[in-house]
This record gives structure tokens, sequence and C-alpha cells, in this order.
């Protein structure tokens, strides 16, 4: 867990004094990426800064797993928080072994222990051992240099780490790369992770937690939907965009929103029964065929059910789309738009349908959490959750 | 192939003058000429030498502290007025510095050894203050945010990966030291410069050429010595010439 209490950084510059963070306090629960988020120069790097004291705070405390850290020695209390930044800052003279043992040996572990760490890390990263540690940082792409990174910070397994728009250099298609490979080392970790990021969807996919900050001052602190569901106030509306309903779909997963009715036909029905039920459902274009396992085989088109005879197991057509219970909304919203559907059906592993997720449900959920949210319930909750002078704008 | 004809012919010239040249000195009794002076040259290179090793050992010892010094966060302020003085400092001829610590310290020795080291300490001092100030800001955040130490962040960091630079500094610098130690002859320190100026006085080419010969061929091993030191002594992962 970190907290902190009445944070404050000011800077004296030749044109006066200027206030880079002013008086933050929030506090991120165990094994949460909290995400601070904003323009340039609103002192999100600040506060993360002052957390390893990089930078010096003027006032306030840092608390981490409940202890005071402004009693402890500067160096200790850094050994003991991995540390990212963006520009990697791998030591070009030392080995890629020597690199992630950097902090195990300032700690005066033994050798044979660190170095088995080494081996660890690299297999953690999903870097071969024998093939990397003795080379140097040069020789290896920004990617593999990041992910370095990453394993030097991690090598001690400190319980927080500070990450400083960690993956903000490398590449959009590597970034998701290791952005998903993160999150998945996340889950067994259980690391309490500060991120500092500019980007709005990064900040999405990868927070439990989302701090929005302003000309130093932290002006909304909620989980990612909160956040997109219930803008404080304008500056966060712009901030996060006018498609935020859109960014939304990121957030929430098909299981939250199938609904296991669904309409289905067999082989052997006739296509008179599957026009009664498309009706009956209110599938406007089709419907579709499973057979003896609840697999789908097929879509029985409307058009063809209306004018001809017969049976369902002569007409079908393939089936265009399934989605899984894990997809998230915004790859059923895809799917949707491009094969002019109001539906989808879902299956689980084994393919059989379990369900199905319309339109209705998808605009529903995003309209309805917004609405409740504009009557000022999701306000109050908001500002419950970080009790600063700051929130009050 | 018609390069490597005129590459044959090149080297066959070669052989030609380098075997003319030897008939020419045999028979005009240069090498008997040269032979005579081996005696004082062995004596005179030992001593030259010893005037190296002392005001180059003496510089680096003090010059490379002082970089380190002037690098320090703490001394921002006066580091680069510091740069500036010595760097007014080596505008100084080295011939007038020598005279500068004659009329302090007398004749002989000491005051030649001082003369050097004040010539030599510049290069490196400055290069070991570019060197550190040039490591990449980014290894120095990394550093401090693993939590090392300043004087581990000046070993393991920051002199590390500055070292090819002041390796530099200290090739120039003692490539200047050799050239200049033959001045100190003339403040009675000795060194090839005895044989080297009394050549000149007395008309005597040999003479003068038994005491510049030696002297070039030193400065030649002295340097690929050092950049032999640096090849080895910097890591392989800042050091360009084993990338």
């Amino acid at each position: 867990m970190i907290r902190l209490d009445n944070l404050t950084k000011v800077f004296d510059t030749p044109k006066g004094a200027v206030t880079a963070a002013d008086h933050i306090s929030m506090e991120v629960p165990s094994g949460e990426i909290c995400i601070l988020l904003g323009p340039s120069g609103c002192g999100k790097t600040t506060t993360l800064k002052m957390i390893n004291r990089i930078v010096r705070p003027t006032s306030g405390k840092v608390f981490i797993n409940g202890e005071d850290t402004s009693s402890l020695d500067t160096q200790d209390l850094r050994r003991n928080i991995g540390y990212v930044i963006q520009q990697i800052g791998l030591f070009p003279n030392m080995t890629i072994e020597e690199n992630i043992t950097v902090v195990p040996k300032l700690l005066g572990w033994d050798k044979a222990k660190y170095r088995e760490r080494a081996r660890e890390m690299m297999r953690m990263i999903a870097m071969e051992p024998d093939a990397f540690l003795k080379r140097y940082p040069s020789e290896l792409s920004g990617g593999q240099q990041q992910r370095i990174g990453v394993a030097r910070a991690l090598a001690a397994d400190p319980p927080v780490m500070l990450m400083d728009e960690p993956f903000g250099a490398i590449d959009p298609i590597n970034r998701a790369v290791i952005q998903d490979e993160f999150l998945k080392m996340q889950q067994e970790l259980n690391k309490t992770i500060m991120f500092v990021s500019h980007d709005i969807d990064e900040a999405i996919k990868m927070g439990d937690r989302i701090a929005i900050f302003r000309e130093g001052k932290l002006v909304q602190y909620s989980e990612p939907d909160d956040l997109l569901a219930a803008p404080k106030n304008d500056f966060v509306e712009s901030f996060l965009g006018e498609d935020r309903a859109l960014k939304r779909l990121n957030l929430v997963k098909v299981r939250d929103l199938a609904s296991e009715e669904i309409g289905l036909v067999r082989p052997d029905d006739t296509l008179d029964a599957a026009l009664e039920r498309i009706e009956a459902y209110g599938y406007v274009n089709s419907i579709v065929m499973v057979n003896d396992k609840r697999q789908p085989v097929g879509i029985i088109n409307a058009a063809v059910a209306r004018t001809t005879q017969g049976h369902c197991r002569d007409h079908y057509q393939s089936v265009p789309v399934v989605v899984t219970l894990d997809d998230d909304l915004r790859k059923v919203a895809s799917l949707m738009f491009a094969n002019d559907m109001t539906w989808v059906p879902c299956v689980d592993d084994d393919g059989r349908i379990i369900g199905q997720i319309t339109q209705r449900a998808i605009t529903h959920h995003l309209g309805s959490r917004y609405r409740a949210h504009s009557k000022g319930e999701g306000g109050a909750k908001a500002a419950e959750a970080s009790p600063s002078p700051a929130i009050k704008e | 192939m018609p390069t490597l004809n005129l590459a044959g012919a090149g080297r066959l010239l070669v052989l030609v003058a380098v075997f003319l040249a030897g008939i020419w000195s045999q028979s005009s009794g240069v090498i008997d000429d040269f032979i005579f002076y081996l005696p004082d040259v062995h004596y005179l290179v030992v001593q030259h030498l010893w005037l190296t090793v002392m005001s180059g050992c003496l510089a680096i010892v003090v010059a490379i502290p002082l970089g380190i010094l002037l690098s320090r966060p703490s001394m921002a302020r006066v580091a680069e007025s510091m740069m500036q003085v010595l760097n007014v400092g080596t505008t100084i001829p080295t011939l007038a510095v020598l005279a500068l610590s004659m009329s302090f310290l007398g004749i002989g020795t000491v005051p030649a050894v001082f003369g050097l080291f004040v010539a030599t300490l510049l290069p490196i001092t400055r290069n070991t203050y570019t060197g550190l100030k040039g490591v990449n800001p980014a290894l120095m955040e990394a550093a401090a945010g693993i939590g090392m130490s300043p004087t581990q962040r000046l070993l393991r960091v920051e002199l590390p990966n500055a070292l090819y630079v002041i390796f530099a500094g200290i090739r120039t610098a003692l490539a200047i030291n050799i050239g200049t130690v033959p001045l100190a002859f003339l403040i009675g320190a000795g060194g090839l410069g005895e044989l080297i100026f009394t050549g000149i006085d007395l008309y005597d080419p040999v003479m003068m050429l038994s005491g510049a010969i030696p002297t070039a061929l030193l400065a030649v091993v002295v340097d690929m010595l050092i950049a032999i030191t640096a090849f080895l002594l910097v890591p392989r992962g800042v050091n360009p010439s084993r990338a």
C-alpha cells in the first residue's frame, strides 16, 4: 500500500515559486496499479519522484505499507522500491546480468543467489538467459532493453514499484506486447504500482485506478470505469476525449452483459418455425442453428425462411461471428458493425452457445451508468475517495 | 590484377630505396657516427623517460581527482570558472612555463618536472571533467533511483562510462609531455634535448638526429602503450574500439 499525505513540492525558480504538486493526498491499495495521468507539467512525475525522494518533498508524508518513509535512509528506501524510467537507463558498461543484479548486490545477497535470480528474472520476462545474460545493453533492441529495465526493478522483489512512462519510448506494436506481458506478470506478482502516463488508452488498459492531475492538483481519483462514466469536471471530460463512452467498451467483458436468453433453431426444425422464432426474439435478419451439443453450425436467414419451405438443415449459411465471455465489448461492437448485426452469440470454451449479447444491452449499460452518475452519485463517490483540498475546485 | 601489380611495384621501390639508403649510410660513415652516440642515447632515454614518468604520474594523480571534484553537483558554480583558469593556463607556452618554474625553483630536475606537470595537467583534468559531465543523465537518475550511494554511483556508473574519454585525455597529455621533455634540457634537467640542442649548436645533424629520432619513437611507443591499456581497461559495453 502506498499512501500520500498532503504531499507538496514548491520549486524556487528565477520567476518565483512554482507549486509543482499541491497537497496531494491519495492511497493505492496493495496489489493495485495506480496510473498518474495528465498533460505535461501537471505534477504527476514530480509526485511520483517524491515517493523515492528523487525529488525532495517540500512538505507532506509518504507511507509505504503503513510505515512513514521520512524516517528511512534514502538509499534503503530506494533499494526497496522498484524504479523504471522512460529512458530505460540500463548501465551500458555492465552486462545484462550485472544490470539485473545491481540491486541484489547492493542489498548484499550472496553470489549464487543473485545469479540464480538473474536467470529467474530472464525467464519471467520471456528472454532466454543463456542467450542474453552475457551481452551488453547496446546489443539489444529498445523493447528488449525496457524488458530488462523492468527485470532490474523487480530483481530484489520490492513490494512497491514506481514507473515513469516506462513504455513511452517503445513503438506502438511492441508497447502493446510489453503492456500485456507486464499485466500478466502483475497478476502473479501483485506489486503495488504507481505508474505515470500521458496516454489515456494506456491508463485505461493498465490501471486499477486512475488519478488525473492538473496544474499540480489531483483533480479526480477513481477506477477507470467510474472515471469514464462520470468525469468530475470539464477539464477531466475534455482530457478523456469525446469518445470516452467508446473507451469504456474496453473495460467491460462480455461476461458482464451477456444474457442467457437466445433464440436457436435445430437442423430438424422447419423454416416456418425458424421465422416464428426470429420474430419472437426480435431478430431482424437471422437466427443461429445449433447441433446436438449446442455448437453453432450456421444461421438461417430471415429472407430465406420467409420465401422458402423446408427444413433448416438444408438452408443454412455459415455462422458469421461468435464471441467468448472474456472478450471485451470493444471487440463485440466492432464485430457487430462489421457484420451488420444487432446481436452476437456467445460461446464457452468448448464452443457451445451459452447466450447472446445485444447492441441494446451495450448501449443500455453505457447509458444507464452515465445517467446515474450525471445526477451526482458518482461525483460524490469520487470525492470521498480522495478527501483533499485539491478536489474541491 | 593491376592494383596488385602496382602495390607490388611500390613495395619493390621502397625496398630499393631502403637498400640504396643503406649503401649510402654505410659508405658515408653515418652509421658509425650514430653508433658513437649510442651510450649517450641510452643514458638520455632513461633520463627522458624518468622525467615523463614523474611529471605524467603526478599529473594523473592530481588531474583525475580534480576533474572528479569539479564535476560534482556541489561544485557546479565554480567548476566552469576553474576550467577557464586551467584553459588560460594552457595558452602559456611550455617554454615560458619552464622558464617561470626555473625562476622560482632554480635549475635541475625539480623545476623541469614541475613545468611538465603543469603542461600535462590540463588535458587530463578537462577530459575527466567533460567525460563525467557527459554521462547520460538518465543513467544517473536510474543509479540514484535504485539506491546507489553517491560513491557507488561514481565508481560503478560514472567513471566506467567516462573512462574512454579520460584515457583520450591521458593520451593527449603524455604525447605533449614527451614532446616537451627536450626543452627541459634548457633548464638543466637533461633528457634527449641534450643531443638535439647541442647538435643544433654544433651544426652536427647526426648528433641532433640521434636525439630527435628516439624522442619521436618514444612518443609513438608510449601512445601505443596507453591505447592498449585503454583497450583492456574500458568496459566492453562502452568501448568504441571493442564494439
